[in-house]
């Protein structure tokens, strides 16, 4: 039993599990790590999540948590004083600005990964898979101004938007796969390169972050359900 | 009122029919605290919209001495943060997590759920029609016998549903449905009258007339 009370509906292969996992680890904190399979979803996942049925939730004793930037914030807040760093700032502005960047994060660069990985004809996907060059170039950018010429957007730490995008690098190194592209230009990207580096060897995320072979064979099996799925939509009705 | 600092400056972009931009009026309404505004015609964007909000470049903006923020729930918290008289967010972690939970889905799943369904068309409005009331429903459970979501004063949740609280009345007449009523919706819609009722909300809200109109023209022009 985790001393804190502590368990998280989770999966290796959900990049928001992981900033889950990843804010504890940060924290110190331990916890029961319950694997959710999503094929049939579990009842204590319908029960705790009823809105979404996603995960992952946080479960804190009695209190259940959904969505994981809520997450985060709710162990950097609970846990504010417990020795180890914190994960947003501690200035009002600047946490405004990384909730900024990690709702654009969710929004557009995840959008473009994720209907690019999974795009059905080649268009869409050249389509997507641009967007999300332009969406890079934004974010290295964004990485220069806040690194402020340290390791992390967060500086010195990781803070909230490291967590937030470097739980996606897993699967952009399957669109590497899938594409043959890099997941960063070494060109256009050089600080995003240096900083996917960092952020991968960092103490709190080591072993956690899937590893690509593993994700790149879970991706596989998505593309053909979603493929399937499509297919039976599209199919006239019998 | 919040006490002035001569130096401050609080400025708002925004449209006056939007929801969006109606919550940061409200959350500054809410603490008192002044500001000037600015209404922005997106069909003609000004120099300063395009520089405080370049990667979006949609209202609201809140420009604090000169630092933008963009994102209305995002401008909320900051507001919350800032000013701390008349707090909108509890500081309990459990219910700050509550309140960011409702507000994200009510702009996630809530509110393009009910926004659908009063602009769809003959063929998709049943099923837009049938998710309106799915997503009013888990308001309906949510709200329970509380005077606000926020408890017995309005908080961030009270504001993000300001759309709710006001604008569906008079999207739904305009659309001629029946989404939100005291019979379907008896928690929600009471919480909707406890809203614009209360003494800032009603001062911060935009005249009905003028919003009925705004919308009327808007659905004669598809």
């Amino acid at each position: 039993m985790a001393t804190n009370d502590l368990k998280l509906l989770g999966g290796w292969f959900s990049p928001f599990a992981c900033r889950v996992q990843i804010a504890l680890s940060i924290k110190g904190l331990d916890y029961e790590n319950i694997v959710e399979n999503l094929n049939p979803k579990s009842d204590l996942l319908l029960q705790s999540n009823p809105t979404y049925k996603k995960i992952p939730v946080l479960i804190h004793g009695e209190k259940t948590i959904c969505e994981s930037a809520i997450i985060v914030q709710y162990i950097d807040e609970v846990w504010k004083n417990n020795g180890t760093s914190s994960i947003l700032p501690s200035n009002a502005y600047d946490k405004a600005i990384a909730r900024f960047w990690v709702s654009y994060i969710d929004d557009k660069f995840f959008n473009s990964l994720r209907f690019g990985l999974f795009a059905q004809d080649d268009e869409s996907k050249k389509k997507y898979f641009e967007e999300l060059e332009e969406v890079l170039l934004k974010l290295e950018e964004v990485f220069n101004e806040l690194s402020e010429g340290k390791e992390f957007f967060g500086g010195e730490n990781i803070g909230f938007i490291d967590v937030a995008f470097g739980c996606y690098l897993s699967w952009l190194r399957v669109k590497e796969k899938f594409t043959g592209t890099k997941k960063f230009d070494e060109a256009k990207n050089p600080g995003l390169v240096k900083w996917a580096e960092a952020f991968s060897a960092h103490p709190a995320v080591k072993g956690i972050l899937p590893e690509t072979d593993k994700l790149v064979e879970y991706a596989i099996a998505l593309a053909q359900r979603l493929a399937a799925a499509a297919a039976a939509d599209a199919a006239p009705p019998k | 009122m919040a006490p002035a600092n001569e130096e401050e400056e609080v400025r708002l972009l925004g449209k006056w029919p939007s929801p969006f931009s109606n919550r940061v009026v409200l959350a500054l309404k809410l603490k008192g605290v002044e500001y000037k505004y600015s209404e922005e015609n997106l069909a003609n964007k000004s120099d300063d919209l395009l520089k405080y909000n370049p990667v979006y470049k949609k209202v609201p903006v809140l420009v604090h001495n000169g630092n933008p923020i963009a994102e209305s729930l995002v401008i909320l918290e900051y507001i919350d943060d800032t000013w701390t008289n008349n707090s909108f967010l509890s500081q309990d972690p459990y219910e700050r997590a509550l309140a960011r939970f409702w507000s994200k889905t009510l702009d996630d799943k809530i509110l393009p759920a009910i926004w659908n369904a009063c602009w769809s068309d003959e063929k998709g409005r049943e099923k837009a029609v049938e998710e309106a009331l799915e997503a009013l429903n888990i308001l309906e459970n949510e709200i329970k016998d509380k005077k606000f979501f926020g408890g017995e004063t309005i908080g961030l949740v009270d504001i993000a549903a300001n759309f709710i609280g006001y604008w569906v009345e008079i999207l739904q007449e305009i659309a001629g449905l029946e989404l939100l009523t005291v019979e379907k919706f008896p928690k929600v819609f009471k919480w909707s009258q406890e809203f614009i009722n209360h003494p800032v909300i009603k001062e911060g809200l935009p005249p009905r007339d003028e919003l009925f109109a705004f919308f009327k023209a808007s659905a004669s022009k598809k």
